[in-house]
């Protein structure tokens, strides 16, 4: 039949597909449809969300775009003993954020946002979460590091003091050092495990070497997936939760600037995940235990709670496309431009600038 | 007068037409006072709103994919984004995103399919929820224009009128055999019959079980039988009381048995016009020499059922003239040329239901009124020959059926 031969060949509306957006309003003035003589393939040039609706960042509270370069470094003050003490306030709590245009979902979050806050600290630092749970379920923040069994955030591990599951409206103190430097993750333990990492728990956790790491343009991926109609798969990829985020904004870079992703794979229900970047290659720093990279490449593959650090600098302007090298995913959303410009960006300054907010200055 | 005037009159003194209103007007203040009030005493629905759609109809053109989706569910459903084969894609609505209970929307799919191939679609919904459509096979939906239905017609041509004319010329042959095997000749036609509606019914509630609950669904097959049958029956009626008050005979002629036979089978032939109709549009039906031969040589056989009735003996006046063949071999076979217009170019899985409904209520009644004839002189129906008769109808139906199973 006709089929095959004019599906291949005839003339068809260019649509909105995984371009990245040009400059312009947060929904952008892209092409929506016209009637240029492109063939079938051109047209569908990627896969990409249906055209004229954009997720309410304001409604959800927070913006993959900010959350990217968003670090909190909590509150910190002195101890007697010299050793810097650094306290965060985590509060549990249900909220219905939209993960793609349109798509509400019930998340299950920490302080609010889908991923948790980046919460990151210095190597040797004491660290305290002030933890609450508001949601209608019992959570718990269980963090990768080192440290003792009552501070593991596990139910069923000291019950009886206070630890383990913490019920709805209970509170709990996770207190513990910051070690080993890295790049590491929180996130709930509670059972059905699946199902309480997949609604939003979790976070990445930075523990910075002592010495720090050479200034750079640092940002936080955490890869994460929306099983959004509860079948044990999920419906929407991601980096930083909403699907196709950083095509409809490019990640702004400069040119020739080092740039640090630290990377971390949440998904559940896949066994795999993994993130490649167009037309350059990165220094890997698996777990970024080690200050010497293992490998110079440009995909890695990382299993769930793995987490690496990605370093690499580009150097010709234009928009750079990253995604999982796992194809399903990539088109079903977890897919992003880097929008690579003028070299006059100076956000490694400013994000080691903010150690400078302690009292007695740069630790 | 006024003796009738007090018979309309209730005990109370009211008329009865106003007696009858009270109910109804009861009924209404108590509906409209309930939702005034809200409902009271129900509360909010317990658990998330409920989705339910149907995907009616699945349309392929070069780059796109259009489905047409239908709200089967009691909530408004927004269907916010659509994947084909795990891939988002970008589509526009005809008629909106948001559909409301019983509403549809098309969604057309930008999407560069490859004929041949099988995609499997997810729409998914404001909530999260998943709309599921698949193609097992793709190729490009014929565009309805003129050719399109000159192609059609040909094929009901084919399939239905042409089978179904062959099969009335073994009529010669009906008239010259022996008086004894009227009846099981008749027999024959009911096995038949009996068979093809069985077929019908199957075949309407399979595609009742792909179209919206809400409608109907199985329930649209029974209720187009039960219309079908007392209608027939009905006109039956009038039919009888007609001749009777001309003076004539009650009795059913042979040539009107071969007109009820005739409607019958073009009732079941619309239907079947439709699933051939619908399966060659969505490409799951390839028009080969084959199935086209199958299909006459089965059809055939529904000839040989209308032609029965005319053996001498089966009633009164039975001769029919060549004219009365035209006409019978049209009105069994041309409704597939019918039927597969409207499969074709606006399947609806509801009024495909209702049309195979009205084809088993229609048979159902041809057979009923045709049964009598099978008696023999001791006024038995089932007898050895009719018996023998009833079998061979089911078995030739059966066997010719192996060669058309759409």
């Amino acid at each position: 039949m006709l089929g095959g031969a004019l599906a291949a060949g005839a003339s068809l509306p260019i649509v909105q597909g995984l371009l990245p957006r040009e400059s312009g309003g947060p929904t952008g003035a892209s092409a929506m449809s016209g009637h240029g003589s492109h063939a079938g393939h051109e047209a569908f040039a990627h896969a990409g969300f249906a055209p004229g609706r954009s997720v309410n960042h304001r409604a959800n509270g927070f913006n993959p775009t900010e959350l990217l370069r968003d670090f909190d470094y909590g509150k910190t003050r002195r101890l007697a003993s010299g050793r810097v003490l650094r306290e965060w306030e985590i509060v549990a709590q249900d909220k219905e954020i939209e993960v793609a245009p349109g798509v509400k979902y019930e998340a299950w979050t920490y302080n609010g946002r889908v991923p948790g806050p980046t919460l990151r600290a210095r190597e040797g630092e004491k660290l305290r979460l002030n933890f609450l749970n508001a949601s209608e379920h019992p959570h718990t923040m269980h963090f990768h590091g080192i440290h003792p069994a009552l501070m593991d955030g596990m139910p069923g591990i000291g019950e009886n003091r206070g630890a383990g599951q913490i019920g709805p409206g209970e509170e709990f103190t996770y207190e513990f050092d910051a070690e080993p430097f890295g790049l590491h993750l929180y996130h709930c333990h509670v059972s059905p495990l699946a199902s309480h990492i997949s609604r939003g728990l979790y976070g990445a956790f930075i523990i910075d070497p002592k010495k720090g790491r050479p200034d750079a343009d640092e940002m936080v991926m955490v890869m994460n997936g929306f099983d959004t109609n509860f079948d044990l798969g999920n419906e929407i990829y991601a980096v930083n939760t909403v699907g196709f985020h950083y095509v409809n904004e490019p990640i702004q870079v400069s040119r020739d600037e080092l740039l640090r992703v630290y990377l971390v794979n949440v998904l559940e229900y896949d066994p795999l995940n993994s993130f490649h970047v167009h037309a350059n290659f990165f220094q890997y720093y698996p777990t970024g235990t080690s200050l010497d990279p293992s490998e110079y490449t440009d995909t890695v593959i990382q299993g769930q709670g793995q987490r690496g650090i990605l370093e690499m600098k580009f150097p010709f302007d234009g928009d750079y496309m990253f995604h999982a090298h796992v194809s399903e995913f990539a088109e079903l959303g977890w897919s992003g431009f880097f929008r690579v410009g003028n070299p006059s960006r100076l956000t490694a300054a400013a994000a080691s600038a903010a150690y400078c907010d302690l009292p007695w200055g740069k630790t | 007068m006024e003796a009738a005037a007090r018979a309309e009159r209730a005990p109370g003194g009211l008329p009865a037409w106003l007696l009858g209103l009270i109910p109804l007007a009861l009924i209404g203040a108590a509906i409209g006072a309930f939702a005034l009030l809200g409902g009271p005493g129900l509360g909010e629905r317990t658990g998330p709103p409920v989705e339910e759609v149907v995907v009616e109809r699945t349309t392929l053109r070069p780059g796109e994919i259009e489905l047409t989706l239908r709200n089967d569910g009691p909530d408004p459903v927004d269907l916010a984004q659509v994947a084909v084969n795990d891939a988002y894609a970008p589509f526009t609505a005809s008629d909106g995103t948001e559909i409301g209970r019983l509403g549809s929307t098309t969604l057309t799919i930008s999407y560069p399919w490859i004929e041949g191939e099988a995609y499997e679609i997810f729409v998914l919904t404001a909530s999260g929820g998943t709309v599921d459509a698949s193609i097992p096979v793709a190729t490009e939906t014929p565009e309805a224009d003129l050719s399109f239905y000159g192609l059609m017609a040909l094929l009901g041509i084919y399939v239905g009128v042409i089978p179904i004319a062959l099969g009335l010329l073994w009529l010669p042959f009906v008239r010259r055999i022996d008086a004894r095997w009227v009846g099981a000749l008749i027999a024959f036609t009911v096995g038949l019959l009996a068979l093809l509606g069985i077929d019908a019914a199957l075949e309407g509630l399979d595609i009742a079980a792909t179209a919206p609950g809400a409608f109907g669904g199985a329930a649209l097959v029974f209720a187009g039988a039960l219309v079908a049958y007392l209608l027939l029956a009905g006109v039956d009626a009038y039919l009888a009381r007609r001749r009777a008050d001309a003076g004539g005979t009650a009795a059913q002629s042979g040539l009107y048995m071969a007109l009820l036979v005739s409607i019958g089978i073009g009732l079941h032939n619309l239907g079947e016009g439709l699933a051939i109709g619908s399966a060659y549009a969505t490409g799951a039906l390839a028009l080969g020499a084959f199935l086209v031969v199958g299909f006459a040589i089965h059809n055939t056989t529904e000839g040989l059922a209308i032609v029965a009735p005319l053996r001498e003996g089966a009633g009164p006046n039975a001769r029919a003239r060549f004219g009365h063949l035209v006409a019978l071999g049209l009105i069994a076979g041309a409704p597939a040329i019918l039927g597969a217009w409207i499969g074709a170019a606006a399947f609806n899985p509801s009024l495909a239901a209702l049309l195979f409904g009205i084809g088993v209520g229609a048979i159902a009644r041809v057979i009923v009124q045709i049964s009598p004839a099978m008696r023999n002189e001791e006024g038995r129906i089932l007898h050895p020959l009719s018996v023998a008769g009833l079998l061979a109808g089911i078995a030739l139906l059966y066997l010719t059926g192996l060669l058309v199973s759409v």
